[in-house]
């Protein structure tokens, strides 16, 4: 444990990227299929299925991420874990209500009677939303530090409504991917219309974290930092305008770059994830708890970080193994 | 109500909600696992068809479970953060690995074991089967871990109010760990069991009586019939063990309340926590004494002795733990009267056809005798251990969150209505199922060579 110095530095450190790794993939990976619920409603019945065929064999492993993510903020950081989430019980409650709502209907709405399927069908979009929904609200209230007033419930609705059309964004990203045909273009439009609301999102965040926090201000803003940071804002920027131009393009008549949008919106939201947690580091709970101070005991994280080293190049293992099983466009789900 | 009692009630609902999935999921896998190696070495369609209709039973079940589980995950947090920042430091570990080699093994798998059918080699399919049934108990192993230390912690010290592992080894391997692992394994191979017979005998009365009909029932109360007596066993021994860690659980399960030679077994009582006696009793003599301690004269823990000189009760509340215990037991003799009667009946007549009408529709409603003695069960061991959340460590009133009555209140509303629905729409479902089965709307498969892939044909570009 000596080995890389003092372990109360570096193991806090190794667990907070670890954690904003498992927060990244989830808001990738869950984001895409989240989205695709979200933009259930502009679908036929036809395209309702082929879109749940797209997403069915990933969305379990997906939010396996979500666990992850929490598990290490419960197991690393106890005492933020607890901070955080009994300052946003009433928006985790919401979302583990959607998350149950849709991760059932994806069995129910094939298996229970026919009449039944529409029924399910709303279940499965109404939970995607709720789920969208209260991500972005909590994503907003924790970037306003946690504060409870009109002012931060405000931008909580903003961004609620934000990472909503971001995640139907790269939804619809993956149903370019995945789907060929009507679909297919319908997919692109949908991402023509969600474009929008991406830029705003990212660009209202950008713009008030640093509103928000002098520290926020002064870590972006002071020089040298502004020219070593440039990148980040520029490269954002560069992506979108390749996105857009694109959208314009898709679908081509050889489906040649239909995989450029979805890559593309990953690259988006990782340089988005990356200016954030730029921003944050080193409070785990904005301004009040840094990740040194609410670490566990060495000890414990160290035995939990043995365990990582070996188990998570498995788990990416066996997720590329499903990724390529399942690759190409998506087919109709059977069992056999 | 406050809080405590409410969080108390919403986790309760919750995790009795959860239980039900994982308890049919984690045995559930390993018989498609045989269903599936039957069909490699045999080649009879009956046992791909019997595979074919459960796995559709395993899928819906785990989506139920993933859901309920992640709810739970994030419920440490929001009503009970004293937990974490109690003993973080051994649960925060063993919730790790239970993500890490279970959670995703299981998930990733699954869609290759739902879908991947037609897509990937047959030994990758049953490998991937395995896998899921694999994973689904190594959650199971870590979530029981933790579970037991709760019970009986050791390997560990308390710094300034903090438990620190001192022992992993001992933590892992903590004095209850390998009974309750073995009784929750066994409760849930005989939930398992009795739904399949009991789906089979709904199938069969329908006049639906094909050979993936008959195999299901068959294997159904052939396992049903191997597990209840090991089941007993190991209940036995848990009990034991359980007399001698947590003696304040077994003097309310079995309702005495002064420490005594010669107690007799109590079949019903009311117990009255107020005068801290029993009304009504119906007992057999020397019954508890000989169970627990194996002599008619062997002395027996009361309630009594878990009352502080100051008034404060440091014992688990009587009656629910008293009754619950009853209906799990009570569930455990149905199960294995019914079990070894229709064993006998198939075995001398050499046909399951043989079952008497009577005794299949006593089957379909047994087909949930497993949940009923998996719940019963735990409400006994959990209800048993408060006050405490930590056996001796750390009360459950000391973790709960600081969070407004009402918030909790209205979570809980919305959480029981969510359930209530789901529940009804899981057993419509499962029933519904069964049916559509039975009128032979399921098509009948195109026969895959095993060990062979067959190629889709992908849909126009």
């Amino acid at each position: 444990m000596e080995l890389f110095g003092d372990p109360g530095q570096w193991l806090p450190l190794t667990f907070a990227g670890l954690m904003g790794l498992s927060i990244l993939i989830y808001v990738v990976l869950d984001g895409f299929d989240l989205g695709v619920g979200v933009l259930f409603p502009f679908a036929d019945d036809g395209e309702k299925d082929m879109m749940v065929a797209s997403i069915g064999p990933f969305w379990d492993a997906n939010e396996t991420w979500l666990v992850l993510a929490v598990g290490l903020l419960l197991v690393a950081f106890p005492t933020a874990h607890g901070a955080i989430l009994t300052a946003l019980y009433l928006p985790v409650a919401v979302m583990l209500i959607g998350l149950i709502l849709r991760g059932v209907a994806f069995e129910f709405r094939v298996k229970a009677p026919t009449p039944h399927k529409r029924a399910w069908n709303t279940a499965f979009f109404v939970g995607s939303l709720m789920t969208s929904l209260a991500q972005g609200y909590m994503l907003g209230l924790y970037i306003m530090g946690l504060e409870q007033s009109w002012a931060t419930w405000a931008f909580g609705a903003l961004t609620a409504v934000f990472l909503t059309v971001g995640y139907s964004f790269i939804g619809a990203t993956w149903l370019i991917l995945k789907t060929s045909d009507v679909l297919q273009a319908k997919a692109v439009q949908w991402a023509r219309g969600g474009i929008w609301g991406l830029v705003l999102g990212l660009g209202a965040i950008s713009l008030a974290s640093p509103l928000v926090s002098d520290r926020i201000w002064d870590k972006w803003f002071s020089v040298p930092e502004i020219f070593a940071l440039a990148p980040l804002p520029l490269m954002s920027v560069a992506l979108v305008v390749l996105l857009w131009l694109a959208l314009r393009r898709l679908p081509t008549s050889d489906d040649s770059w239909a995989w450029f949008p979805f890559v593309a919106s990953i690259v988006l939201f990782t340089l988005a994830f990356f200016g954030l947690a730029y921003s944050f580091y080193p409070y785990v709970v904005p301004d009040q708890l840094t990740i040194y101070e609410a670490a566990s005991a060495p000890e414990s994280l160290f035995i939990i970080l043995v365990g990582t080293c070996v188990v998570l190049p498995m788990i990416g293992g066996y997720t590329v193994l499903a990724y390529t099983v399942f690759r190409g466009k998506a087919q109709e789900l059977r069992y056999d | 109500m406050d809080t405590l009692l409410l969080s108390r009630i919403q986790f309760g609902a919750n995790i009795s909600f959860h239980i039900l999935f994982p308890t049919i999921t984690i045995a559930l896998g390993w018989v498609l696992l045989f269903f599936k190696l039957r069909f490699n070495a045999t080649g009879e369609i009956k046992w791909m068809d019997a595979y074919r209709f459960w796995v559709k039973v395993f899928a819906l079940s785990f989506a139920m479970g993933v859901v309920s589980g992640i709810t739970m995950s994030f419920q440490f947090g929001t009503n009970w953060p004293g937990f974490m920042e109690t003993v973080g430091n051994i649960a925060g570990p063993l919730l790790a690995y239970e993500i890490m080699t279970a959670f995703f093994l299981e998930a990733v798998f699954l869609g290759i074991m739902l879908f991947g059918f037609s897509r990937v080699p047959g030994w990758l399919h049953t490998l991937a089967t395995f896998l899921v049934a694999f994973g689904t108990t190594m959650s199971a192993f870590w979530i029981l871990v933790l579970n037991s230390w709760m019970h009986t912690p050791e390997g560990f010290e308390m710094r300034n109010g903090v438990a620190f592992a001192t022992d992993w080894w001992a933590i892992i391997f903590n004095p209850s760990m390998p009974y309750r692992l073995v009784h929750m394994l066994l409760a849930s191979g005989l939930t398992v069991a009795f739904l399949i017979a009991g789906f089979s005998a709904f199938r069969w009365l329908r006049g639906d009586q094909g050979r993936d009909v008959r195999a299901g029932l068959k294997t159904g109360l052939m396992l049903g019939a191997v597990l209840i007596p090991i089941q007993i066993f190991a209940g036995d021994m848990h009990g034991l063990n359980t007399l001698k860690y947590q003696p304040q659980k077994v003097a309310a399960m079995e309702g005495n309340w002064e420490t005594d030679t010669n107690v007799p077994l109590l079949l019903f009582a009311i117990p009255d926590e107020e005068a801290r006696e029993n009304r009504m009793e119906i007992a057999i003599p020397n019954g508890a004494s000989l169970i627990l301690t194996h002599k008619a004269d062997g002395e027996v823990p009361g309630l009594n002795d878990f009352v502080t000189p100051e008034g404060e009760v440091m014992h688990p509340p009587v009656a629910p733990v008293f009754y619950a215990f009853r209906i799990m037991v009570g569930t455990g003799m149905a199960m294995l009267l019914l079990s070894w009667a229709s064993v006998a009946i198939m075995a001398r007549r050499r046909d399951v056809g043989a079952l008497p009408r009577p005794m299949l529709f006593v089957m379909v409603p047994m087909a949930f005798s497993g949940w009923v003695a998996t719940l019963a069960g735990w409400y006994t061991t959990e209800i048993g251990r408060q006050p405490w959340l930590v056996q001796g460590v750390l009360t459950t009133e000391m973790a709960v969150a600081d969070v407004p009555a009402p918030f909790v209140g209205t979570t809980l509303v919305a959480y029981l209505a969510i359930y209530a629905l789901l529940l009804s729409a899981y057993v419509f479902v499962l029933f519904y199922l069964a049916a559509k089965a039975g009128k032979g709307e399921q098509i009948r498969l195109r026969v895959p060579q095993p060990g062979e892939a067959i190629a889709r044909q992908v849909p126009a570009e």
